[in-house]
């Protein structure tokens, strides 16, 4: 592409800059300010653990109460996908020994072959069963999409009830990356029925530590 | 891009006609519609929820001006190139733009309305570029070279069995083959290539954040996130509509969207993207305009761009679900595609509104509170207004004007017409004149009209006496519902 058409479509950019900016002044709409949330009305529940892990369970994810962080690596050795796994990422090296260091590759790409990542979850929502990964703690994050196989430990004293709550413990975003994840990778787009793995992970299991 | 007039009936026609599939596309649809209910009745305070959304939305929409700056501000000082596009045209050329700064071939695209909305598929592709979709139902109808039927179940209109069949074809799936999991998992493999050849992902957006200058993708798939983390460009086409202003807000946002959309507590991955990837990497963000600026100068109509995109309208909407989403000929199709195609352009879309029995049960779903029934019913009169009422309608309207104020003649027409129905024979009142009984048989007429009924039974002075003011009450109601 010459110069030329760059900058000509560079102008464009900033003109319709200014002409949606002309037209959505030149109207003025009156407004109200949006009132402050009423916490009063939103659910909160007296045991979020049990309703986490029922919702986890309901989008197809599964939970392990564990007391040590070793006991992850144990309960992953009985589950045949993992004992067999060739390509593991661990990015919690107190529970999980991996084999792929994930902060010595440079290009993403060369994670097609990875059967497992194992992430830390910052926190996680009993009403949807999600789990909060602040791209901070990802070395790279296709890490979280790529890999065949999720597992996910966060602490289970980590645990708020709703979405609200969510987005005041995490505050500031700081990272260009962050994800809420609700169970493995899904479909419904052939007839309405349910497969799990459809491009991320097939499964997802999340170790909830005290 | 000149659009033919569409013809809502003529087009549903060969869909509202073939019987089985018919009901089957309405029976998936309602699965999806109890689904939405059960969760929206799990969640007490839904409907603080639905308030709060829409006050949001309309706080936002009316401040749009300072929301979209201070997003730009904030995504600009995280690294991201914002870009402003006025229309369809502006927005193709620019991520064209971006493209061949890249010397990309071949693009990993997410589901997004709003690339579909501007038909940048065809563009890029008629500029040499591979577009990839990669939501598996956008594949689906990618590969068979449809559109999509629904703005959240792009293939719902297709059976298991046509998938096998275009999988056969295209991804060489073993011939006959219609197990869902099988066919998943095969495209699962065929998509994963792509992924990996992907030079740019471009994705659609959720929700804007003015406040941090992010904004949020939301897949079940996880194919925006697989399509955007590969490559070192990612291009986010995003409806100057999106925007809201606040993590906060977001959370009543992310609240709501899924279990509207397919009855799920949250999507699988809620995303949330403030800036490019690493110091090698680029985000643009291109904001669209294209028609949306005129739409909120309409007092009427501008509770429309609340619109989530979700899809719940659809769902619960009797019309849509008999008569397929491609029966609107519009990106967005349904409730909300019927108020906002004929903003875009009347002329074209003027029967959209009439696909409507103004049951209103797309109101009643919709998780920002847009009133969607009442938009359709002001539609239909802002067409006669303009003069755009279809003709067949226009003469109807006029017959019966002229009938209702001549009670006579009325009440002529009327025992003419009880008659008539019963001894016409079939031929005369099915033919291609009479849309009406396309796909219906006529009731059988009653031998005498409501008239003659009452005065036999009711207008008996005596008779009046003996029930005592109670059938007057009840006639009382009676008007009185028929007047409103
Ligand atoms: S109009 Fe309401 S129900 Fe319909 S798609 Fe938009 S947000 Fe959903």
């Amino acid at each position: 592409m010459n110069e030329s058409t760059v900058k000509s479509s560079v102008t464009a950019t900033t003109d319709s800059r200014r002409a949606i900016m002309d037209r959505l002044r030149g109207q003025v709409i009156d407004s109200n300010p949006i009132p402050p949330i009423d916490t009063s009305s939103l659910t909160q529940f007296d045991d979020p653990l049990a309703v986490f892990q029922q919702n986890l369970q309901a989008v197809g994810g599964e939970s392990h109460l564990v007391d040590r962080p070793e006991q992850v690596a144990e309960i992953l050795l009985g589950i045949d996908v993992f004992s067999s796994a060739e390509q593991i990422c661990s990015l919690v090296p107190d529970a999980v020994n991996g084999n792929v260091d994930a902060s010595a590759v440079d290009d993403p790409h060369e994670f097609a072959p990875l059967d497992w990542t194992i992430a830390q979850g910052q926190f996680a929502v009993a009403e949807n069963g999600a789990i909060w990964i602040d791209g901070a703690t990802l070395p790279h994050r296709v890490l979280i999409f790529i890999a065949q196989y999720l597992a996910i430990v966060v602490s289970r004293s980590q645990i708020v009830s709703n979405m609200h709550q969510a987005y005041q413990q995490i505050g500031n975003i700081e990272s260009p990356f962050g994800v809420f994840v609700s169970g493995p990778s899904k479909t419904a787009d052939i007839e309405q029925s349910l497969v799990l793995g459809a491009h991320g992970c097939r499964k997802l299991q999340v170790f909830l530590l005290p | 891009m000149k659009l033919p007039i569409v013809d809502h009936p003529t087009a549903a026609k060969p869909f509202v006609t073939n019987e089985d599939r018919s009901h089957w596309h309405d029976d998936a649809l309602w699965f999806v519609r109890v689904k939405r209910d059960r969760q929206a009745s799990s969640v007490p305070e839904w409907e603080y929820l639905r308030e709060r959304a829409s006050a949001i939305k309309t706080h936002t929409i009316a401040n749009l001006g300072d929301y979209l700056e201070q997003f730009e501000r904030n995504a600009t000082a995280r690294g991201a190139t914002v870009h402003w596009a006025a229309d369809a045209e502006e927005h193709n050329a620019i991520v064209l733009k971006i493209l061949r700064q890249h010397g990309t071939q071949r693009i990993v695209k997410s589901k997004s309305m709003l690339t579909e909305e501007c038909g940048l598929n065809p563009y890029l592709e008629n500029n040499g570029i591979e577009v990839v979709d990669t939501d598996l139902g956008e594949r689906i109808v990618q590969l068979r070279e449809e559109t999509p039927s629904h703005i959240v179940l792009p293939a719902i209109h297709i059976k298991k069995e046509e998938v096998g069949q275009t999988f056969h074809t295209h991804l060489g799936t073993d011939a006959g083959a219609s197990d869902p999991q099988y066919l998943t998992e095969a495209a699962r493999n065929h998509l994963r290539n792509k992924f990996l050849a992907g030079e740019v992902g471009i994705t659609g957006v959720n929700f804007g954040i003015a406040e941090t200058g992010g904004f949020v993708v939301c897949t079940n798939e996880g194919n925006a996130d697989l399509g955007v983390s590969l490559p070192k460009v990612h291009i986010a086409c995003m409806g100057i509509e999106k925007m809201i202003p606040s993590l906060a807000d977001l959370s009543v946002f992310t609240r709501l969207l899924a279990r509207s959309a397919t009855g799920q507590p949250v999507t699988t991955y809620t995303s949330h993207f403030h800036g490019p990837k690493d110091d090698n990497s680029e985000l643009h963000i291109v904001l669209v305009d294209n028609g949306r600026t005129r739409l909120r100068g309409n007092d009427t109509f501008r509770p429309a761009m609340h619109c989530i995109r979700c899809g719940a309208c659809m769902n619960t909407c009797p019309v849509y679900r008999r008569s397929g989403g491609h029966s609107y000929r519009a990106t967005v199709p349904g409730p909300i595609g019927s108020v906002l195609s004929p903003s875009r352009d009347a002329k074209s879309y003027k029967s959209l509104p009439y696909a409507c029995s103004l049951c209103g049960s797309c109101s009643d779903v919709c998780p920002v509170k847009i009133p969607l029934h009442h938009q359709l019913l002001a539609w239909r009169g802002e067409l006669v207004g303009n003069g755009l009422l279809p003709l067949s309608k226009r003469v109807a309207m006029k017959t019966a004007s002229f009938l209702f104020q001549r009670p006579g003649l009325y009440r002529t027409a009327g025992s003419m017409g009880r008659t008539a129905l019963r001894v016409l024979p079939h031929f005369v009142t099915h033919n291609r004149f009479n849309t009406w009984t396309k796909a219906r048989e006529l009731p059988k007429p009653p031998r005498e009209s409501f008239r003659q009924w009452y005065i036999a039974n009711r207008g008996n002075p005596q008779r009046r006496d003996s029930v005592n003011g109670n059938a007057t009450t009840h006639a009382n109601t009676r008007s009185n519902g028929d007047a409103s």
